[in-house]
């Protein structure tokens, strides 16, 4: 018995893995982002050359402006590497409050009570800065085909979505005169922002919500699933619908308080009126890491400079002026520049 | 004689063939069949449909080469391409010898006692532990204790990890398929035990072990569980460096897009699945290739 000598397949993978290392590990220079990195921002060009790698975590809905913003930001500054993730709201806090990151976008404020948030980063000497950088309308949406819904007040939402609500909820317990049809009901994991948001708006308790509804991590999914069925009713971030008002209808809330029922719209969004399920979208930045590195406060500055522009690029509601304003006092403020 | 027999159809103390019963039967048995695969081959049909029909459109070289961006037109998947390669040899090169060796400690030098077959059934087990469990294991173990960070490195180990009860088992599998005659040859001919695993069973094993560490590294390029947990990061728009700063694989670049709200995001998506499903395709080939190769010169 003979054979093809097996250590040669084994050289040859190792080979490989040589020649892939050594191509990667060419250095810094040959990083700039594939995209147009040759083209020299004339903002940052009486700047010194910044270098650094800023390392962020957190949201999913606030993702898509963060992308952006370090997208352009490393095209403008070709030093500096911006590598986002998103592990959620809460585990990217978790990661924030151990120093492991520079930054943390979050869809809700951080719990200073929790052990793995407020605490962990009081624990850890971590010095955070709250700043809202868009704004967000949760949009309650139903089948098209459905023409007796068009306003729900918070009490009917939580009618429909409380803990209490019953697996066979009709459409004609939420209001007398809707059809007596079976009410399905799609909502956001319980491991998003949105979820938490919700459930403390309209059920006045976070994560206290119906079990009876259909939950996935993917709003696409609920879009499929309202968008299927004539008696449905499903929430998510304003995006989802923009991009989708063919297939879905987008509900007027009441919320009570004299205003009637408002539609969800930027304009809506922006100034406040459409309540209470607009929401703020923030990020926290490591007050103490922009104070000794450069690279790291040009890029919140660059940040707030740009939020406005990309977060509506995205499909977010930019923050009105004046609030914004505030955002760049307090950034200013607190790492003293 | 206490030997099962086939029960005939006994009418009267006369047997009956009942021919056109026991051929429906057959025929119904061979329809069952028939439809089990139909259903499986219909699915993979319509899913391929699907991912190429989206994807396709968007498929140049100019994907395969640029960075990721908000811009649907000019957005790519190198980095995410760069890390998936990294990762996928880093853990081939280290689940091959700790997988093998740990493979003919178990078959051949530990008899078959009590703590082998615990430890077999144990490792049996592990494959199956879910791989998002590997990614909090990772997560304490490489990026923390072992001071890793979120790197290439941390996400290479934590996939071997996940990957080698799986190399080990089909190295158990491939060298327990080795003939006793050719250890009891070596032996006639005066080899030591060392020169026999080296000599005669490895050899002959050699088309087993290397299918199953490529099937495994296949797996491994699949993952996304445990690399969002060891930090692996969304938008990297840099090529990934082994020890430092951070990276992305192709699954996240994929979970990123498809769960965008706008359409077009889908189908770059889709692209870059049908990029996941060719370097699978390319594996298994692989596979295949050196299982022949391999077991060409081998007779018995």
């Amino acid at each position: 018995m003979s054979i093809t000598n097996p250590k040669r397949l084994v050289t040859l993978t190792l080979v490989a893995a040589f020649a892939i290392a050594a191509c990667t590990s060419g250095g810094d220079a040959t990083n700039a982002p594939a995209t147009g990195g040759a083209s020299a921002s004339p903002a940052v060009s009486d700047a010194p050359t910044l270098s650094g790698t800023i390392t962020i975590d957190g949201s999913s809905t606030v993702f898509p402006i963060t992308q952006a913003v370090a997208e352009d930001f490393q095209i403008a500054n070709p030093g500096v590497q911006v590598p986002v993730a998103f592990s959620g709201t809460g585990g990217g806090f978790k990661k924030f409050c151990k120093g492991e990151t520079d930054l943390n976008d979050a869809s809700r404020p951080i719990k200073e009570a929790d052990e793995g948030e407020g605490l962990a980063c009081t624990a850890a000497g971590i010095e955070w800065i709250q700043l809202q950088v868009a704004i967000d309308g949760l949009t309650v949406v139903v089948n098209p085909a459905n023409d007796f819904a068009t306003c729900l007040s918070i009490a009917e939402l939580a009618t429909i979505y409380g803990p209490d609500s019953p697996e066979e909820l009709l459409w004609s317990q939420v209001r007398a005169g809707f059809p007596a049809e079976k009410v399905e009901r799609y909502m956001p994991g319980a491991d998003s922002g949105t979820f938490d948001y919700f459930t403390e708006e309209i059920n006045g308790e976070t994560d206290a919500a119906t079990q009876f509804a259909t939950q996935s991590e993917d709003d696409n999914t609920l879009v499929t699933g309202v968008a299927g069925s004539t008696y449905a009713i499903g929430f998510f971030g304003y995006a989802y619908f923009v991009e989708n008002t063919d297939k879905l209808s987008a509900l007027e809330i009441d919320a009570g308080e004299g205003g009637g029922c408002v539609a969800p719209t930027d304009a809506t969004i922006n100034d406040n009126s459409y309540a209470p399920l607009s929401r703020p979208l923030f990020i926290y930045p490591d007050v103490t890491k922009a104070k000794t590195r450069p690279e790291f406060k040009a890029f919140v500055d660059f940040y707030l400079e740009n939020a406005t522009a990309l977060s509506a690029e995205v499909g977010y509601v930019a923050l009105p002026e004046a609030l914004l304003q505030d955002q760049k006092d307090a950034w200013a403020a607190a790492v003293g520049g | 004689m206490t030997r099962a027999t086939v029960t005939p159809a006994v009418e009267g103390g006369r047997w009956e063939p009942a021919l056109m019963r026991r051929r429906l039967s057959g025929t119904l048995f061979y329809g069952a069949c028939l439809a089990a695969i139909g259903l499986l081959l219909l699915t993979l049909i319509l899913l391929l449909w699907d991912v190429f029909s989206q994807g396709l459109p968007w498929l140049d070289t100019g994907f395969l080469t640029r960075g990721p961006s908000r811009k649907v037109e000019i957005a790519g998947i190198f980095p995410a391409l760069i890390g998936s390669f990294e990762i996928s040899i880093l853990v081939g090169i280290m689940a091959f010898p700790t997988g093998v060796a740990a493979a003919v400690y178990l078959a051949e030098y530990t008899g078959s006692s009590r703590l082998t077959s615990i430890l077999r059934t144990n490792i049996s087990n592990l494959s199956g532990v879910p791989s998002v469990i590997y990614g909090i294991l990772g997560l304490a173990l490489f990026v923390r204790i072992a001071g890793f960070g979120f790197t290439v490195i941390s996400a290479a180990l934590t996939l071997t990890l996940l990957i080698l009860p799986v190399v080990i088992i089909a190295s158990i599998e491939a060298i327990k398929a080795v003939p006793d005659a050719q250890r009891e040859g070596a032996y006639a001919l005066g080899a030591s035990r060392w020169q026999m695993v080296r000599q005669a069973v490895l050899p002959a094993a050699a088309p087993g072990i290397m299918t199953g560490i490529i099937l495994a590294m296949a797996r491994a390029i699949g993952e996304t569980a445990p690399l969002i947990l060891v930090g692996a990061f969304t938008f990297v728009t840099f090529i990934p460096q082994p020890f430092s700063g951070g990276y992305t694989v192709l699954p996240i670049q994929v979970y990123d897009w498809a769960t965008r709200p706008q359409a077009d995001f889908h189908g770059l998506a889709a692209a870059a699945i049908v990029v996941i499903l060719v370097l699978m395709l390319a594996l298994n080939a692989l596979a295949l290739v050196v299982r022949a190769r391999l077991s060409r010169h081998i007779q018995w």
